[in-house]
């Protein structure tokens, strides 16, 4: 792991002066902007029961649906597009050290983008000047959600875009397997069919990875030690895999 | 790493894609300081075997050592050994040159400290420095090729294989890189790649050629002249009596030269010939003297044909071919 460092850096650094960047961040921003202020607008109209963090973490989905690809898909595949991915591995630095450099500045970016959010609750805070809107512990709770689930969904951009080398084909998969993840399982556990007594365990595992779910708890205060198993087992697996496609694309190129 | 190991060292080493042998039983060595050429036609295993050395791709068979050390057992400390710069030289478009370097130097495990004056070495030695704050991107092809060779050389090391670093350049700049590598002689152990063979023969100590995944022939460009044609060959351009009594006459100055081919007469009645004999020395003055002083024939010119390393590779992939293409083949 000795050039572990060298490589983060360097990617951040890319990802930093990289036009793509921006455009997701803008997107992000906007996004999440208009979230934001439709949250306010309902609060405005009417009292609510839940504060609007907890409404406002909710929609987390909608922006890793776009954030996640946009910012992973080009890591690995555009390297080995452009045939730097060879120079990169006939330099003395093994493929793990690769792979988790560029993952790490991915998940940098990612949690640098999300933490922007932040000024959306300070602006709130300060010219509500009501402390009622600013409930910290939704607040906390949402953000250690985006952080740890984050680590997930990043390794599985990071993954897609190990397999191909085409920019587009990572960014749809990232897309698909991110989709098949947070609503493909929320939407598997509300079948008709889970509710019958044979598939009893099915049902059980569906809602022990169900994402709305982790979020709700951890939204609620609740840190369980499985779901934050979860994904750091799903991050690990995720990333192996990561390393085992470039491993075995350079085998077989 | 003692010092009387060849840096490398290639046994038997065999490579198939999806059931394409690239590589065919491959055996060479490279002592250290040497410069080697590679050549041969495209898709002849060149690049394979390259990349199989740096460590980059599993060989199926045989045996590969650097340094000493085998590549496949132990593929992180050859890595050090090796500055590779690969077919097409990929870099990244959206780097300054300098920023590049200073990332590899530091992957290839540079201190900062020496790498701030190393850095400035290589952009003089490679004539970069105008362009160290520029965009890769928008380099010229020749400059990109010149920031390639300085990756290569970067950590100063003891092996440097380059695929066809000359590609793509102009005469002055191809100037540049020959006496760039030819820097490099004595110092580190070269192989270089190329299709232009005046290039390499001009830079390198020893030539392999290979063809078809075989090595067809190697050794000094001059040793391969007189390996693959065992004679010298010398033109005439000459009017008179050449059917009849000029071979008679040929066997009078030397008794192996003979006419391997003859032209049409032109206007004037002059005819090139061409003559063929295994002697080593050079006849040109013998041979003028004697058919000058000879009243049937009237002498135009007369030249010794140098073979180039182009009708050495020429004949020799032909060489290969045959060899390939017969039922059981020879395997060189």
């Amino acid at each position: 792991m000795r050039h572990f460092l060298t490589i983060l850096s360097h990617e951040i650094r890319m990802l930093l002066v990289s036009a793509s960047t921006y455009i997701a961040a803008v997107l992000f921003l906007a996004v999440m902007g208009f979230i934001f202020a439709g949250v306010l607008e309902n609060y405005s109209k009417a009292a609510q029961e839940t504060s609007p963090a907890t409404v406002f973490f909710q929609l987390f989905w909608l922006p890793v649906f776009f954030m996640v690809p946009l910012l992973t898909m080009k890591c690995i595949s555009e390297e080995r597009r452009l045939g730097t991915l060879e120079t990169l591995l006939t330099a003395p630095v093994t493929t793990a050290e690769v792979v988790l450099g560029k993952y790490f500045a991915s998940y940098f970016l990612y949690l640098l983008l999300w933490a922007s959010t932040g000024g959306f609750f300070y602006i709130l805070h300060r010219f509500a000047g009501d402390l009622r809107f600013l409930d910290l512990g939704p607040l906390l709770g949402g953000y250690l959600f985006i952080a740890i689930s984050g680590l997930f969904f990043v390794a599985l951009g990071v993954l897609a875009s190990s397999l191909s080398r085409n920019q587009a084909v990572a960014g749809i998969l990232a897309f698909t397997l991110l989709f098949a993840l947070i609503i493909g399982l929320n939407c598997a556990s509300s079948l008709e069919m889970m509710n019958l007594d044979s598939m009893k365990p099915a049902r059980a595992i569906l809602d022990y990875a169900r994402t709305f779910r982790h979020l709700d708890d951890f939204s609620h205060g609740v840190i369980d030690t499985r779901e934050v198993l979860f994904y750091l087992s799903g991050t690990v697996l995720a990333l192996i895999f990561s390393i085992l496609g470039v491993e075995a694309k350079r085998l077989h190129s | 790493m003692s010092a009387d190991l060849p840096a490398i060292e290639v046994r038997d080493l065999v490579k198939t894609y999806a059931g394409v042998t690239a590589v065919n039983k491959v055996s060479f060595t490279v002592a250290r300081g040497e410069i080697l050429g590679f050549l041969g036609p495209n898709g002849a295993g060149k690049s394979t075997t390259m990349r199989i050395l740096t460590g980059y791709l599993p060989a199926n068979s045989g045996q590969v050592t650097v340094c000493g050390l085998s590549v496949a057992t132990h593929s992180d400390e050859v890595k050090n050994f090796i500055g590779y710069m690969p077919e097409n030289n990929p870099l990244p478009d959206d780097m300054r040159v300098s920023e590049y370097l200073h990332y590899r130097g530091r992957l290839k495990g540079l201190s900062r400290g020496k790498l701030g004056v190393r850095l400035d070495e290589v952009l003089d030695l490679c004539d970069l420095k105008r362009v160290r704050h520029r965009i890769i991107g928008t380099l010229s092809k020749g400059f990109r090729q010149r920031v390639g060779i300085a990756e290569a050389i970067l950590a100063e090391p003891p092996v440097i294989i380059m695929d066809e670093p000359t590609i793509g350049l102009d005469p002055h700049q191809i100037l540049i890189v020959r006496d760039l590598i030819a820097s490099l002689r004595g110092r580190m152990t070269v192989i270089i790649s190329s299709h232009i063979l005046p290039e390499i023969e001009m830079t390198c100590d020893r030539v392999l050629i290979i063809n078809q995944g075989r090595v067809v022939t190697q050794g000094a460009p001059a040793d391969l002249r007189r390996e693959v044609f065992g004679h010298s060959r010398y033109e005439l351009e000459i009017a008179g009596d050449t059917a009849a009594a000029l071979p008679a006459a040929l066997v009078r100055i030397e008794p192996t030269l003979h006419i391997a081919d003859a032209g049409e007469p032109d206007a004037a009645g002059f005819r090139k010939l061409s003559l063929t004999t295994v002697r080593d020395d050079d006849l040109g003055e013998t041979l003028l003297r004697a058919l000058a002083a000879d009243e049937r024939f009237r002498l135009r010119a007369l030249n010794r044909v140098q073979p180039s390393l182009e009708d050495v590779f020429l004949a020799s992939t032909r060489r290969g071919w045959d060899a390939v293409d017969a039922p059981k083949g020879a395997s060189k």
